[in-house]
């Protein structure tokens, strides 16, 4: 535990956040998770954070060594893409009993675990994730994973961030370290080259990272490892041998990023795919990268050439749904997107922003969307479910965009929703994603539902045939209504 | 007799089932203006809170006491009176149902007396709140266990003890999980047309049945009342459905007289016919005009279904009732079951599975014992083995977060055994496989005549 101590602290300590650039030293040290309020907190734990981090990697078993909630009910969950491999979407945990916890033999059946999934499906590695009973009780599981190594012959890589330690991110950041301490770097590539890349915490949901890559290719820009979307184990364990590095998902995986330049002078930057100008501006950034590491500036060319194509098209594509959408008010509840850049976008094509969440955005991000916004009434760190209720019913947005935990609040407003988070069905990623975005968003504000369920009742609303239908005793009357009903929906009723 | 094989190995692949305190929660959602509330570390709730959204498309109220690394060492209790107080406040419910997890539960915390002191210290400001307490450690049970202690513990808090003077037309139903709400509602209805009034415990046909109320509401929505559930021992009958169910029936017997009757399974003529004839020996009324076609109806169904059942091999994941149920169901149809994978072996009900022999297990078990099957039936999770085996899935139970409508699929009484094999037999027709001049040239594949005797029904 002591080490893991040292290892969250570490983590706190991390220098390129830009949240911790603004704390003193005292600060820095209680750490960036908020403490929770029991009886009315949200998110995931520690291991979760670990968890989905890591399980994109798709040829790697992942163990969870735990009683059964903390995998039987979230296995194969989450939307990421693989290309080949499948063995991720395989759950394994060695869902320790009572007999187990008490008799003390977790150890002895992890170790098992580990041999009967090396010798039933030959993995590259085998991932091991703690959860907060075995850490609790106290199973070593260093020790465990040291040797099985050893005896199995394959890399087992413990991935140490019980629930109880924390929060979601601070699990990722764990699962970072976890990849910095046992992975990365184990592996010497024989195909080093100066197009090289890595892409860290971009997780190719729906496949999303498909609609980049190309554009990669085109311009001769190899991603040597993109962690964890679609990762191959291999992939990663020769990670260090890139010239440069995008980090997508800021508040992830910022300390492998950094402690992947300070160790092998892998230059990093912040970016998105999200929005037209956030992937021309990552595509750039990437290229001045390599050319600063020694590749042929005759890319930066060749990359603008590209950009100024790509993002005619994708402008050309986007316009088509201007008459559709313009003046159509959109409620942006989510952080996990880089929002302002798909802020740019919509409103580039008529779409009003009534208001963004900035929980997860940083300062930087902050600044940006209060330039475009112009009005800090429409920014708000979290909205409670009832205000938000409140707002949707009132028709006050004609769509919010935001992830699976506020859905039904927009549904039971019966307020059009879109969900721009991990559970999404749609990739959402680089030009094409974007034309995607607003496609969606257009599907779903157009949807004729919306009419139906937002009429009242019949019962509700039309008092004359209420005050009829009881007394409707004599013939006429009834034959009068029935007409009347008849009349209405004679497509319906065709042919009786 | 059917062997009981425990599992061996020490990797569960692709787990069967889902937490005890995930079970709890889904009994406590039952009532109405509940809330369950999870002891443990925020990722336990959250897990099953994803869960249970995946499944039924709907809010569901479910909180966390939050416990840290501090509290775990400490202990939990300051977590849990916290919580409790912050629920009370912010949402003001009827019943906070807390579910304990693995975690607490290895620490070895009092969670009884630590409730008990809280509702001592806090009187006043928990008034209009009952606290319910399920001790419900992940690594112990599945869902069935979970429900169970969840309305026995009910019925220990809430119902007023002691025999009382009986309304002759009251009845408590005290179902199963595996009953959906088309389940419930079709219950409630089949026993109000005998002229009798069900008192059903816990309800999710209330509170879970997708509907778009006019205010933001944090509790559940319907459900059982907690008035009613105090006043179950005012009741002539209890049925219970499912052998989970025997323990709180159990209880409310020994605290109030009522008596009840146990029903493994309401899928099936037999079963059916039981149920009403109960019913009728309860309520003194004949079988309505509605019931009586229902049960022609399903007559009919068992005639123009039974082609396509006859021989078939079916391989079930399930809890132990379930499975129970599914493998009747099948078995009546002239199926065979090749294979019974289940969750615990703690259900006596096992005993009475009409298989060879029940594997104690995982999805694995039953990709691994499903190969040769025609049909594969379990929840979502089976789908992997769908893809791999190239055999069709039936989903059912919990989790079924790749389908919509699950929670309104009937599957009781004449009505749902009709729609059961409706469905079946649909999977079937959609999965048949034309003939080829290969597949049935005679010199290709011939079976010899031991063969032939060791499963004479397994030719198609």
């Amino acid at each position: 535990m002591s080490s893991l101590r040292a290892k969250i602290q570490d983590v706190f300590n991390e220098p390129a956040c830009e949240q911790n650039r603004g704390k003193d030293a005292k600060a820095r040290k209680e750490g960036c998770s908020k403490p929770l309020t029991p009886g009315a907190a949200a998110g995931g734990c520690a291991f979760d954070g670990a968890k989905i981090v890591l399980q994109p990697i798709t040829d790697v078993a992942h163990l969870i060594h735990a009683p059964l909630a903390c995998e039987g009910n979230s296995w194969d969950n989450r939307g990421a893409a693989s290309s080949g491999p499948t063995l991720w979407r395989t759950s394994f945990t060695t869902d320790l009993t009572e007999l187990d916890v008490v008799m003390g033999q977790g150890e002895r059946k992890l170790f098992k675990a580990i041999r009967e999934i090396k010798e039933a499906y030959g993995p590259p590695a085998i991932f091991v994730y703690p959860t907060c009973v075995t850490a609790l009780i106290g199973d070593d599981i260093k020790a465990v994973c040291r040797r099985a190594a050893e005896k199995f012959g394959l890399p087992v890589v413990p991935v140490n961030a019980p629930g109880f330690v924390g929060s979601k991110n601070l699990g990722n950041k764990l699962a970072g370290e976890a990849l910095l301490d046992h992975v990365i770097g184990t592996v010497e590539p024989d195909d080093a080259g100066p197009y090289d890349i890595n892409i860290l915490g971009e997780f190719n949901l729906s496949g999303e990272f498909w609609l980049v890559k190309p554009l990669l290719d085109r311009l001769g820009i190899r991603v040597r490892a993109c962690i964890p979307g679609d990762a191959r184990y291999f992939d990663i364990a020769c990670a260090h041998r890139a010239r440069a590095a995008m980090m997508v998902c800021s508040t992830a995986l910022i300390n492998l990023a950094r402690k992947m330049e300070q160790r092998w002078d892998i230059r990093f930057f912040e970016g998105s795919f999200y929005g037209i100008t956030d992937t021309s501006e990552a595509l750039r950034q990437i290229s001045q990268l390599l050319v600063k590491k020694g590749a042929d500036p005759e890319i930066l060319g060749r990359t603008e050439a590209l950009i100024a194509e790509e993002e005619a098209i994708a402008w050309k594509k986007l316009a088509a749904y201007r008459p559709r959408l313009e003046g159509k008010r959109v409620l942006l509840n989510t952080g996990g997107v880089k929002s302002w850049s798909v802020v740019h976008a919509l409103m580039e094509i008529g779409i009003e922003i009534v208001g963004t969440s900035v929980k997860k955005s940083t300062v930087e991000d902050k600044e940006r969307i209060k330039q475009i916004l112009k009005d800090d009434n429409h920014i708000f760190e979290q909205m409670a479910p009832c205000e938000l209720y409140a707002m949707l019913s009132e028709h006050k947005a004609d769509i919010m965009l935001s992830g699976g935990r506020t859905q039904f609040i927009a549904l039971k407003a019966k307020t059009p929703w879109l969900d721009i988070n991990q559970e999404r069905q749609h990739p959402y990623a680089g030009y094409d994603g974007m034309v995607e975005l607003v496609r969606q968003i257009d599907l779903a504000i157009h949807n004729p539902i919306w009419r139906q369920v937002r009429e009242p009742a019949p019962w509700d609303c039309q008092p004359a045939v209420r005050e009829e239908l009881p007394s409707t005793k004599s013939e006429t009357a009834t034959l009068h209504v029935v007409q009347e009903f008849a009349g209405t929906t004679a497509g319906d009723f065709g042919g009786c | 007799m059917v062997r009981i094989l425990p599992q061996t190995k020490a990797a569960a692949i692709n787990p069967l089932k889902s937490s005890q305190p995930l079970g709890a929660a889904l009994a406590f959602l039952g009532v109405d203006g509940a809330i369950p509330l999870f002891h443990g570390s925020q990722g336990c709730t959250s897990f099953a809170l994803v869960l249970f959204v995946r499944h039924f498309k709907e809010a569901i109220p479910l909180q966390t006491t939050a416990m840290d690394e501090v509290a775990t060492i400490l202990g939990g209790a300051d977590h849990l009176e916290e919580a409790i107080l912050n629920l009370k406040a912010r949402t003001k419910p009827t019943l906070i149902g807390v579910c304990t997890t693995a975690l607490v539960e290895t620490r070895g915390e009092d969670c009884a007396g630590d409730i008990a002191n809280i509702r001592l210290k806090r009187r006043e400001e928990l008034a209009g709140t009952e606290v319910v307490l399920a001790n419900t450690p992940d690594f112990d049970g599945a869902i069935e266990e979970g429900w169970a202690k969840a309305v026995t513990a009910m019925i220990e808090r809430i119902t007023r003890p002691g025999e009382q003077a009986r309304q002759s037309k009251k009845i408590v139903i005290l179902p199963g999980w595996n009953l959906t709400v088309a389940d419930i509602e079709h219950l409630r209805e089949m026993i109000e047309s005998f002229g009798l009034k069900p008192v059903i415990l816990p309800d999710v046909s209330g509170s879970l049945d997708g509907t778009v109320p006019d205010r933001w509401i944090t509790t559940t929505y319907g459900g059982t009342s907690i008035e009613d559930i105090r006043e179950l021992g005012t009741a002539e009958q209890c049925i219970v459905i499912g052998e989970h169910m025997r323990r709180p029936a159990e209880l409310l017997q020994r605290l109030t007289g009522v008596p009840y009757v146990l029903f493994r399974s309401l899928t099936g003529l037999k079963d059916a016919d039981r149920f009403v004839s109960l019913l009728s020996a309860v309520s003194g009324a004949g079988a309505p005009a509605g019931v009586r076609r229902r049960r022609a109806q399903l007559q009919d169904a068992l005639l123009d279904g039974h082609f396509h059942f006859g021989g078939k091999k079916i391989a079930i994941a399930a809890e132990p009732d379930q499975l129970y149920q599914l493998a009747s169901f099948f078995i009546g149809m002239g199926s065979e079951i090749a294979a019974a994978v289940t969750t615990t072996d703690m259900s006596k009900i096992l005993e009475e599975v009409p298989a060879e022999s029940v594997q104690i297990g995982d999805l694995g078990d039953l990709e691994a014992l499903g190969a040769g099957a025609d049909l594969l039936v379990t929840h979502s999770h089976g789908r992997q083995a769908e893809q791999r085996l190239g055999i069709p899935l039936m989903r059912v139970g919990f989790p079924i977060f790749d389908r919509l409508g699950s929670q309104h699929k009937l599957t009781v009484l004449y009505q749902g055994t009709r729609d059961l094999i409706f469905e079946v037999a649909n999977i079937f027709e959609a999965n048949r496989h034309a003939p080829t001049p290969e597949a049935l040239d005679p010199l290709r594949k011939r079976e010899m005549p031991d063969e032939l005797r060791s499963s004479p029904l397994a030719r198609h």
